[in-house]
């Protein structure tokens, strides 16, 4: 499958958390979003409370499927990374191993020299890890609480 | 593909509502998104034009509650169904877990349905899909209608693999969940297979 699924783990979550973090306050800036390719939210650092994430996710995905799609066109392989300039708030995104995108929100109190020059050495140390999540995933079984999920499980997601 | 956070314990699943254009497939959403309790939904995304059709996906969050200790979250998305919005379709394809195609039942627009699969058939295939061996379901939508074409006939044309189908009127609701229900089940069904 071209996009195999993604597993989390602790271990896993805990380091990408980290980096955020370190991201979050070296960059100075107000909030670290990473997001899978397919929209789903993965991590967060900053200021969260205000913002939907979900439905940021969900664009911030689809802003870069529809980038990666106008790249294929003009023949060059993939736009690594994007820059929405807005007045009071704007948005550095950046792909990471292919897998993730790294999205940082900043305004005034840091420049978008600073904030690029941070997510550089943050999206190695990411890509790492994704790289290490998806031969961890590959080779480790399913944990058996899905084999035991039977048909009632999922007809009582619906009862209500 | 499906994302498992065991961190966090949940179970992120994305369902994509495809069709011809006007079928109903925005509805569908409208209309889960008007039924659902507050606390399990997020906010309604549509990306349309100023004639509301829709230019690039509608997307609506779902909490359906608690599995095996797993929180079960499923992303709604709808393609624009309009012919010339290929390269779009094809992006939003990409990561499914499972497909629901909307039919129009009306008899004059049989060949956009027919049309509109091969074209589903196809733009899966591209990102290494195979339709056949996913989660999917049918929905006949419109059935209200005075043309609506006969669900045998329907289902001779546009289900020949016999998938799970259901008849819809979307705009009243009726139909709407149980073809969720059922797309959603064979996704869960499908992660219980450890694929």
């Amino acid at each position: 499958m071209l996009n195999p699924q993604l597993v989390m783990y602790d271990e896993e979550q805990k380091q990408i958390e980290k980096i955020a973090s370190k991201l979050h306050r070296d960059s100075r800036s107000k909030t670290i979003l990473l997001v899978d390719k397919n929209g789903q939210l993965i991590a967060s650092a900053g200021e969260v409370s205000h913002l939907d994430t979900t439905s940021l996710s969900s664009l911030v995905a689809g802003n870069v499927a529809a980038t990666g799609g106008i790249a294929k066109l003009i023949e060059e392989d993939e736009f690594t990374g994007q820059y929405h300039e807005g007045k009071g708030i704007s948005i550095h995104l950046t792909l990471v191993g292919r897998r993730a995108i790294l999205v940082v929100l900043f305004d005034k109190n840091t420049t978008h020299g600073l904030v690029r020059l941070r997510v550089r050495k943050a999206s190695a140390e990411l890509a790492k890890i994704f790289e290490e999540l998806a031969l961890k995933a590959a080779s480790t079984p399913m944990p058996s609480v899905f084999d035991e999920i039977t048909d009632e499980d999922i007809d009582n997601l619906f009862n209500d | 593909m499906s994302f498992i956070n065991y961190s966090s314990r949940e179970i992120n699943c994305k369902l994509v509502y495809y069709g011809p254009g006007l079928c109903g497939k925005t509805t569908n959403l409208q209309y889960i998104y008007n039924k659902t309790r507050p606390e399990a939904k997020g906010k309604m995304i549509s990306l349309a034009t100023e004639t509301e059709r829709t230019l690039f996906f509608d997307f609506l969050p779902l909490s359906l509650g608690e599995i095996r200790g797993f929180k079960t979250r499923f992303h709604l998305y709808t393609v624009p169904g309009q012919v010339f919005y290929d390269a779009s379709r094809k992006l939003i394809l990409k990561g499914v877990d499972g497909v629901c195609f909307v039919a129009d039942s009306q008899e004059e627009r049989m060949e956009a349905n027919i049309e509109s699969l091969d074209n589903l058939r196809i733009n899966l295939n591209e990102q290494g899909y195979d339709l056949d061996k996913i989660p999917y379901v049918i929905q006949w939508n419109k059935r209200d209608l005075p043309n609506a074409v006969p669900v045998n006939i329907l289902s001779r044309e546009c289900n020949p693999t016999g998938v799970p189908e259901f008849e819809a009127v979307a705009v009243s609701g009726q139909g709407v969940f149980d073809t969720l229900k059922a797309l959603a089940k064979q996704v869960l069904a499908e992660l219980r297979k450890g694929t």
